[in-house]
């Protein structure tokens, strides 16, 4: 008798901390290749499951080994067909083929590039540089509520469409057996009987009498058939619904970009990281997301995303132009009561002279009524960003965005010169928001 | 035969295809039973574990220790192997076996009843014996120890991460990693006695020479007096013997002579070479090793068979798993991947089981110490015991196998723009079949011979490695660049490596960690 040992309840992941090592160590390859993905992918799904190629370079285990080629050696293998001693085989051109059958067996992993799989929580901690991405399902974002019904139990009065068959007929089943409605069965039975009887030939008295006898029970039967009858009102049952209110689960979002000259190659992919983010913090918390893509120059227009990011465009840059053309867009397809409305906007915060006055008048008068929350960013060159670190100078559109900021508390301006710079945008919008759920419930206590 | 002793001729082990403990035990016993009785093995204790696919996963990638210390290096095999697994494109061992006291066995809770019952006799009883009886796991391992010297291992390894960080210990364990192949010792060596010993034994020496002294030997003119040794080379020979040079164990010559290693570095270079020098018999003998776990199984569950234990379904579902394991496919065959140790080891044992009972006149002219011997139970057992891959083949691959299998030899010459077949399965081929084949399993061979062959440590430290290049085959460049920059980073000095051809004795290339312009 061995000794048997169940392990299977031990505590998985033993490898875990040995993956995380992996992952530390694979770091600048890892970076690279989610760096490309950005590019590669477009935003609703860049944080998908990541199948990553990594180079091997730095994460090589090096051994001493016998080089595959070079050399003389002999090798024995199976299966000769129709080979004898001292023919010769012209050797492949390149790699390839039969040859080294010893190089794969030596060098066992090879210098392809390696593959597998990261977790989200993975990506998205290599992808926003060690931000500690806060539980983000807790939080708390307002929203338009929307009605639904939802099934509550039976009703006994309502509309025909809404009747409960099954129940209607059970409840029926049961009061006719209670009341012993007689059964069609019964019923032609007796009939049967009594074409019996009144087809035989000849009279007697005790036929007579037993059809009589028939005929009434028949009668009764009827009677009773008519007074308890297949189906009562009583019977009847009705689904019931309540009106639940839901949070809306659908969220468009637009994302508003300069696409002047003065926006390059950098900017926009951190403008794209930072729509990313945005579209991260929705999809958490709504079933359906659209992304509206509007680019400006003196002029704006709906497009998509890969014309959004990778066409060039020439021309002025009228900020208010984007904001025309997003109220536009809501009230054509998106009317408040069914969708929330996020809007982020990038820039490097160039503006028309006068324009950015009314882009806040325009902000503060009808988009922001409409919008769940609005975050701008302006991306700076990295070494505008220690200049401009304070908030109060800049440009003018900068300037006169912060007046919004004052007024609307879910409308965010920041400066950002590295990806790294981009999250704390959206936490403050999120913590000030738990705050505001928590207050609350601490009355309520 | 111990057959008759089986009551319960009947009767089924088990039926269907789910296992409970109650059925693995009753079938653990009726196997125990032929392992021991019949086939007369010789076994550890067992201790039968049951584990998840993903615990399986986890100990595939720790090299199949339970416990392990920790290191990236395992971290990505875990997801290499993960991310193979999830696609399918490769299934997971039924089981794992450990070569410890008690013998532990991980068979997974995936596997039907009829597979634990195969993998019950291939691990439990085929490794097992193995591990037990075979001359280099005695020589080399200590099965008892080897969990306690783990959980140490894990423990102190921990704890220098505490102390000196993780990235210190990591760099020392990339190195040692990375010389884990050249920390192995491949011959016994005496030990080195403690200092009485040596006292003693050089009082004996003197002794002796006290007592055997002849004056007349000093009136023997000395050979070749004019060939003094000059003293810089008496000085570089003292010196070599004093750091017992040439030595081929890397790992545990810079253990021992780094100059610049803390005592805790030194320990985690211990270790490390303790665990490859653990797995060194195991590399030696793949062939065997699966070959021997295969034809147990292989015996032992047709035997149950015979005995009415098991149903013809379970029966085929083990013949079906045993026969993909033993698969080779051509040279041709898109799935040809080299020669499938599993195949190769239980072919030849059951040729060997077939030249014992009914040799034909090749056989016994070939093998005639066991043709027609009649024990094959001994003579594997024999086998078993005291052979490794290279001399296993050579002693015991019958031409009967070489023509079954259609074994070739083809030989690729750098200088030729194609290969020669050498020898093929006929009578003039044979022997050259069969060096030829033990020698591609020969671990002497796989791997690249280098050693410490000097230092100077009164100079500029400079550590000399010597490869000795056999048939002008060089060493992968990339990974020899890489492997030198390891080795110094232990050594604290720069390293230079010579490739010595083993024939002409000429210097074929020149390494060094030192500058740019001496490695030309």
């Amino acid at each position: 008798m061995p000794n048997f040992i169940d392990r299977r309840l031990n505590p998985k992941d033993k490898s875990l901390s040995n993956r995380q090592r992996f992952l530390r160590r694979a770091r600048a390859q890892l970076k690279n290749v989610i760096n490309q993905s950005v590019k590669d992918r477009s935003i609703a799904d860049v944080d998908g499951r990541q199948v990553v190629n990594v180079p091997t370079k730095g994460i090589g285990e090096p051994r001493f080994h016998h080089s595959p080629r070079g050399g003389k050696r002999d090798q024995v293998f199976t299966g000769n067909k129709e080979f004898t001693s001292g023919d010769r085989l012209s050797k492949p051109k390149q790699g390839g083929g039969g040859s080294g059958g010893k190089d794969a067996a030596d060098s066992g992993e090879g210098n392809d590039d390696f593959s597998f799989t990261l977790s989200r929580e993975e990506f998205l901690e290599l992808f926003f540089e060690d931000l500690e991405l806060p539980d983000l399902v807790k939080t708390n974002l307002k929203e338009v509520i929307a009605f639904k019904p939802r099934r509550a139990g039976y009703t006994v009065s309502g509309t025909p469409t809404n009747i409960n068959v099954l129940r209607t007929m059970r409840n029926s089943y049961g009061r006719r057996i209670a009341l012993h409605r007689p059964k069609q069965s019964d019923i032609d039975a007796i009939v049967a009987k009594i074409e019996a009887l009144e087809s035989q030939p000849g009279h007697d008295d005790t036929r007579a009498r037993r059809l009589d006898a028939l005929q009434d029970d028949l009668a009764r039967l009827l009677r009773k058939r008519k007074i308890v009858p297949f189906i009562d009102p009583l019977d009847i049952r009705f689904n019931r619904f309540e009106r639940e209110a839901l949070p809306n689960t659908k969220a468009v979002m637009f994302c508003l970009m300069d696409v002047s000259g003065s926006m390059g190659e950098r900017e926009k992919d951190l403008a794209k990281r930072f729509f990313i983010l945005l579209h991260l913090f929705l999809k958490r918390r709504y079933d359906k997301i659209d992304i509206v893509f509007i680019r400006h120059t003196h002029e704006a227009q709906e497009v998509d995303e890969d014309t959004f990011f990778y066409s060039r465009e020439t021309g002025g840059t009228v900020v208010s132009t984007a904001l025309e053309e997003m109220l536009r867009v809501i009230k054509e397809r998106y009317p408040t009561q069914e969708w929330n409305i996020y809007a982020a906007q990038a820039s490097d915060g160039d503006n028309f002279s006068g324009d950015s006055e009314k882009c806040v008048r325009m902000l503060d008068q009808e988009v922001m009524p409409l919008c769940q929350y609005y975050a701008y960013v302006e991306i700076l060159d990295e070494r505008e960003a220690d200049i401009f670190r304070s908030s109060d100078n800049g440009t003018a559109l900068w300037r006169a965005y912060q007046e919004a900021g004052q007024s609307w508390e879910n409308f965010q301006a920041k400066r950002i010169a590295q990806p790294g710079d981009i999250y704390p945008v959206f936490r403050e919008l999120f913590a000030k928001q738990n705050k505001g759920a928590g207050a609350p419930q601490k009355a309520k206590a | 035969m111990a057959k008759k002793a089986t009551k319960k001729k009947s009767s089924f082990l088990f039926e269907g295809s789910d296992w409970t403990f109650d059925t693995m035990s009753r079938t653990y016993d009726a196997i125990e039973e032929i392992a021991i009785n019949d086939l007369g093995l010789n076994v550890y204790p067992n201790q039968i574990e049951i584990i998840s696919s993903e615990q399986m996963l986890d100990a595939y990638s720790s090299i199949g220790m339970p416990l392990m210390y920790q290191h990236w290096s395992f971290g990505k095999h875990f997801v290499r192997e993960e991310e193979l697994y999830r696609k399918g494109a490769r299934g997971l061992a039924y089981e794992l076996v450990i070569n410890a006291k008690p013998c532990i066995s991980y068979h997974m809770e995936e596997n039907t009843m009829a597979m634990q019952a195969l993998v019950t006799a291939h691990a439990a009883f085929g490794h097992n014996h193995f591990f037990k009886n075979n001359y280099l796991f005695r020589q080399w391992t200590d099965a008892e120890a080897i969990l306690n010297y783990m959980e140490f291992a894990k423990g102190f390894i921990a704890k220098c991460e505490e102390r000196h960080g993780p990235a210190a210990v990591e760099e020392v364990l990339d190195a040692a990693h990375a010389l884990m192949d050249h920390g192995v010792f491949r011959y016994r060596r005496t030990p080195r006695g403690a200092p009485h010993k040596e006292q003693m034994r050089a009082r004996k020496r003197q002794e002796y020479e006290e007592r055997t002294f002849n004056d007349l030997w000093r009136t023997l003119p000395s050979p070749k007096c004019g060939a003094e040794p000059s003293e810089a080379e008496v000085e570089i020979a003292k010196r070599k013997k004093s750091l017992r040079l040439p030595e081929e164990n890397l790992l545990y010559f810079l253990e021992k002579n780094s100059p610049i290693l803390e005592p805790w570095q030194r320990e985690i270079l211990h270790i490390v070479r303790k665990i490859a020098q653990y797995f060194y018999p195991q590399k030696q003998t793949k062939v065997m090793n699966e070959g021997c776990a295969t034809f147990v199984h292989y015996y032992i569950v047709n035997k149950l068979y015979d005995q009415g234990m098991l149903t013809e379904g379970a029966m085929l579902e083990i013949l079906h798993s045993h026969s993909s394991v033993v698969f080779q496919p051509s040279f041709d065959d898109p799935r040809y991947g080299g020669i499938n140790p599993y195949a190769l080891g239980f072919e030849m044992m059951q040729d060997i089981r077939r030249i014992c009972t009914e040799p034909t006149e090749e056989d016994k002219r070939w093998l005639p110490d066991i043709a027609g011997n009649g024990d094959w139970r001994g003579t594997l057992r024999d086998a078993w015991a005291n052979h490794r891959d290279e001399s296993f083949i050579q002693q015991f691959l019958s031409p009967h196998l070489i023509r079954k299998m259609r074994l070739f030899v083809l030989s690729d010459s750098e200088k030729d723009d194609y290969y020669t077949v050498s020898s093929i399965h006929d009578e003039r081929g044979y022997e050259n079949v069969r060096r030829t084949i033990s020698r591609n399993f020969d671990l002497g061979m796989i791997e690249p011979n280098i050693q410490v062959v000097d230092l100077d440590l009164r100079g500029d430290r400079q550590l000399c490695l010597q490869h000795i290049v056999r048939d002008g085959i060089p060493l992968a460049e990339k990974n020899r660049a890489e492997v030198l920059k390891h080795i110094r980073r232990l050594w604290g000095y720069d390293v230079s490596l010579h490739g010595v051809d083993n024939t002409s004795g000429e210097t074929v290339y020149r390494d060094s960690t030192a500058k740019p312009e001496a490695a030309a």
